[in-house]
């Protein structure tokens, strides 16, 4: 019984976290009309997206709820993420030649 | 002899075998998705001139597209919740919804690259193409992929119920993380191609 009433719980998270995904898709698609300049759409884009993808993530994905390893699995990828983003951009940015 | 901790947690992580790697393979899927979306970001600074998304692509489309997928993910995690609350009959009717979805994305999909075959935007026309086609045909054949294992577990697979409801209810939920994956990349790829 305390197992169903959990679950009715989480199906009510559920419901809202798509009502806030949709909300925040109209919400991205109508400032992208505005036509900002491109580092604060590039910024406005990314941080919603960032939004939608965490609830995602953390709601339907269960990763609010997650063991500790898998934090560890997914918190050394998202490291070598970066990396992988950020060495190219260092490089074509060259700080040491390119003062 | 069965495998083991299919249902039982390991001891030593204390997770089933089948979610620790369904994650692991996730995380191989964020490097892979990880390292195009690295190459769009250089391909775009380096690049002198690059054309804003919306002046290439059908952005009404792909936002009905972003709808689709996302209410896919809500269905997918309804049918495993409906396992939870032991209901196989809501099982299949959002599982087939899922699948419905993710068919109703594809079709769209085949209508946005026909337009653009039409018209003669081919990858090779541009590197603004090449990477669109490139990030959203990748994306495209992780739909279908998901579509298919979706389907054995709405069809064939769904014969596991009876017998260890379970083990059953962990493979709807193991799917299910690959398919929020999915959408979870396109919920990127929409506004960093589309709109920007």
């Amino acid at each position: 019984m305390g197992d169903h009433a959990d679950i009715d719980r989480q199906v009510r998270t559920y419901i809202l976290v798509f009502v806030s995904l949709m909300a925040l898709t109209i919400i991205t698609v109508t400032i992208s009309r505005f036509h900002l300049p491109v580092p604060a759409a590039v910024t406005v884009a990314l941080i919603v997206a960032c939004i939608k993808g965490g609830l995602v993530a953390s709601y339907f994905m269960h990763l609010i709820s997650e063991r500790k390893l898998i934090y560890w699995v997914l918190g050394f990828t998202v490291a070598c993420f970066f990396a992988v983003l950020l060495l190219p951009l260092w490089t074509h940015y060259d700080p040491i030649l390119n003062h | 002899m069965e495998i083991p901790f299919t249902v039982a947690e390991r001891p030593d992580t204390g997770l089933n075998n089948g979610k620790i790697g369904i994650w692991l393979f996730l995380a191989s899927e964020v490097m892979l998705f990880g390292a195009l979306f690295a190459s769009y970001l250089m391909l775009r600074i380096g690049a002198t001139v690059w054309p804003r998304g919306d002046t290439i692509l059908n952005v009404p489309l792909a936002t009905v597209n972003t709808i689709v997928l996302i209410s896919s993910s809500v269905t997918m995690v309804m049918a495993w919740a409906s396992l939870k609350r032991n209901d196989f009959g809501k099982f299949r009717l959002f599982q087939g919804l899922t699948i419905l979805a993710g068919l109703c994305f594809l079709g769209i999909k085949y209508v946005e690259y026909s337009a653009k075959f039409h018209h003669g935007l081919l990858p090779s026309k541009n590197t603004f193409l090449a990477i669109y086609f490139t990030l959203t045909g990748l994306h495209g054949l992780h739909v279908i992929g998901g579509m298919v294992v979706n389907g054995y577990l709405w069809g064939p697979g769904a014969k596991l119920w009876k017998t260890d409801p379970e083990h059953f209810t962990n493979r709807v939920e193991n799917s299910g993380l690959f398919w929020h994956f999915v959408d979870l990349v396109w919920i990127f790829l929409f506004p960093i191609l589309y709109l920007l």
